[in-house]
């Protein structure tokens, strides 16, 4: 990776790609282009929610992994998730069955994310004042921290400078092994990741220079791997390994898993669209009076991620179920190995706003160009349709005074131009073939799409 | 470059459209975001205030490469005193507005809080007209 780029862990295959628009659509920050028939994104915009991996019908998008031998590479393997992994198996398996089914994949150690959560919400109760112009926002979900990056600048301060509950079990984990004797060399921190926006910010973490996990697994691919192996009878006692988790932990990656936690004035919001509105308004300061803000890219929280398996809203009540067995954080009798450490160790540094969607450096050259855009908009139809390969008239008018496109790209300008002789057919038909590549012109009853995929 | 919006009074839901949508274009001309934070305050609160108070308006903003002129134009009561209604907490506003979580007299003094030059001229029984100016 060149420095100064942006990670993603979302990839297109474009073996699978037909250039649908479908994912297009879908992107909160109109990052997905079509070009040469297949999806292409623009990393500077991306910001990993896997919208359009839900989007698509030709499972053409993936999420980069570490390999799952890494681990054997460290004497102390830890397999780290959050708790929503639980919440998708079927009730039959019972907690035990599938921690013993991720140690026989060759884990030492397991550690639910989710502990010890009191560490983490002492810390943010502290970056939580009363009576603040502004609402505390959430660092948890890596999407949203990113969107409000480039999308709401003027919000990046109010992002609490703290890191997300992953890094407060790894730190935990290191602590818990060195007062046992390991060696922090020999651990081997293995995060089992919901999401491509958690796997892109343990990559290239928002707020510190690198993360303390050692590898990212995809948690799809850990699901199907459990599954081959789990028992269907009685296991060994592993409730030990759970004894710091609470029910607040639990809940933790669920909407209002951690606006609960407040007595003041706070929010929970989940799905990207629904969050855009929200911040649109709080930039606008037509919100007052909140105190904290808890915004979850996904809908019904990590329960929801991408990488999860099976319905989010069974996901989420199997998981509220399992919390209720659970003590309260404030019941949990934590043992005080390296506290003070841990959190000054969820200590970030503070998000920096990276405006994305500046037309210009200089604001006379912008301002140029923003009213050539206006002038092209006047000559689109206006329809959206998206078979320039952009999302719709507006952005295709933006990228036309961006030099990245040009007027016969819109279909409807080409049939004009023909028409009035300032084009010829040929030439029309070459442009649509580099959005749109050279085989798309054959028939081929194959394809995919246009076939009422949604009834 | 000049945005035009048409403000229906009495239509709270499609109050901080302009807003949204100016605050759009100054993001995109790479504006200062504490900057343009000052102008969408100001330009919300004078949209509710048509909104609120008067039967419909018109808000036209010019913006250059160095300021942005936003003119509120609106058919209503007016303002008797304006120099009253500046003042903080000031409030006409019917008991139904209060409910709806406006009327609470701070948007006329947050709006020049906000901006850097400030007009208002108001004509009882006819309408008001709400004229400022930022530098960028
Ligand atoms: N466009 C307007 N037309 C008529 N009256 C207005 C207008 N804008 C403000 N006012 C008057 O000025 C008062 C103070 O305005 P403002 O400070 O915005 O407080 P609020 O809108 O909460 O009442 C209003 O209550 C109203 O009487
Ligand atoms: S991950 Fe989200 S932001 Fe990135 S291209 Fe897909 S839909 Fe757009
Ligand atoms: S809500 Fe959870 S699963 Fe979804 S993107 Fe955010 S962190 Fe990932
Ligand atoms: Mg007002």
């Amino acid at each position: 990776m060149e420095e100064g780029q942006k990670y993603h862990a979302i990839k297109v295959d474009e073996e699978k790609c037909f250039g649908c628009t479908h994912c297009m659509k879908a992107c909160p920050t109109e990052a997905i282009r079509i070009v040469n028939g297949v999806a292409s994104i623009r990393p500077e915009r991306c910001v990993d929610c896997g919208n359009c991996l839900r989007a698509c019908p030709a499972k053409a998008f993936y999420v980069e992994q570490d390999d799952l031998q890494n681990i054997f590479d460290y004497n102390y393997r830890i397999a780290l998730f959050p708790s929503v992994l639980i919440g998708q198996f079927p009730e039959k398996y019972s907690e035990d069955q599938i921690y013993q089914a991720i140690l026989k994949l060759g884990f030492t150690h397991i550690y639910e994310v989710e502990q010890p959560i009191r560490w983490l919400s002492e810390e943010i109760k502290k970056k939580t004042g009363r009576n603040r112009e502004h609402p505390v926002i959430s660092s948890f979900c890596p999407a949203v921290v990113r969107l409000i990056q480039s999308k709401y600048p003027s919000l990046a301060e109010n992002i609490t400078p703290l890191k997300a509950p992953h890094d407060l079990a790894a730190n935990f984990a290191i602590e818990e092994l060195k007062a046992k004797g390991a060696n922090e060399g020999e651990i081997g921190i293995f995060y089992i990741s919901p999401c491509s926006a958690k796997m892109a910010a343990v990559n290239q973490p928002l707020g510190e220079k690198k993360s303390v996990v050692n590898g990212t697994i995809n948690m799809k691919d850990l699901y199907n791997r459990i599954m081959k192996i789990i028992l269907k009878d009685k296991t060994e006692d592993f409730s030990p390994l759970r004894k710091n988790l609470s029910r607040d932990g639990i809940l933790w990656s669920l909407p209002r898993g951690e606006s609960r936690q407040f007595k003041s004035r706070a929010m929970s919001i989940d799905g990207i669209h629904n969050v855009v509105k929200f911040l649109e308004r709080l930039e606008n300061e037509e919100i007052a009076g909140l105190d904290y803000l808890e915004l979850k890219s996904c809908s019904q929280g990590c329960a929801g991620g991408i990488l999860l398996t099976g319905n989010r809203f069974l996901t989420s009540e199997r998981l509220q179920k399992r919390a209720l067995r659970y003590p309260s954080a404030s019941k949990t009798e934590v043992p005080d190995v390296g506290k003070t450490i841990v959190q000054k160790k969820l200590q970030a540094d503070k998000i920096e706003a990276k405006s994305i969607f500046v037309l210009h450096e200089d604001r006379v050259k912008a301002l140029d160009r923003m009213q050539k855009a206006g002038k092209i908009l006047c000559q689109l139809p206006g329809i959206d349709c998206g078979a320039c390969g952009a999302p719709n008239c507006h952005a295709l008018a933006e990228d036309m005074v961006q030099g990245n496109a040009k007027m016969t790209d819109c279909i409807f300008l080409q049939k004009r131009y023909i028409k009035e002789n300032k084009l010829s057919v040929e030439k029309g038909f070459k442009s649509l073939e580099k959005v749109w590549g050279q085989k798309r012109f054959d028939a081929d009853c194959n394809k995919k799409g246009g076939r009422n995929e949604g009834f | 470059m000049e945005l035009v919006f048409e403000i229906e009074g009495g239509d709270f839901t499609s109050a901080g459209n302009a807003s949204s949508k100016i605050k759009k274009v100054l993001k995109q001309l790479n504006i200062d975001s504490k900057t343009i934070k000052r102008i969408v305050i100001a330009v919300y609160e004078a949209e509710v205030n048509i909104v609120a108070h008067a039967k419909k308006g018109i808000l036209k903003a010019s913006i250059g490469s160095h300021f942005i002129e936003v003119k509120l134009t609106d058919k209503g009561p007016g303002i008797e005193d304006v120099e009253k209604a500046m003042e903080a907490g000031f409030s006409t506003a019917s008991k139904q507005v209060r409910e709806m979580g406006f009327g609470a007299g701070m948007g006329l003094p947050n709006i020049k809080k906000n901006v850097d030059e400030l007009d208002i001229i108001s004509e009882m029984g006819k309408g008001t007209l709400v004229k400022f100016k930022n530098y960028f």
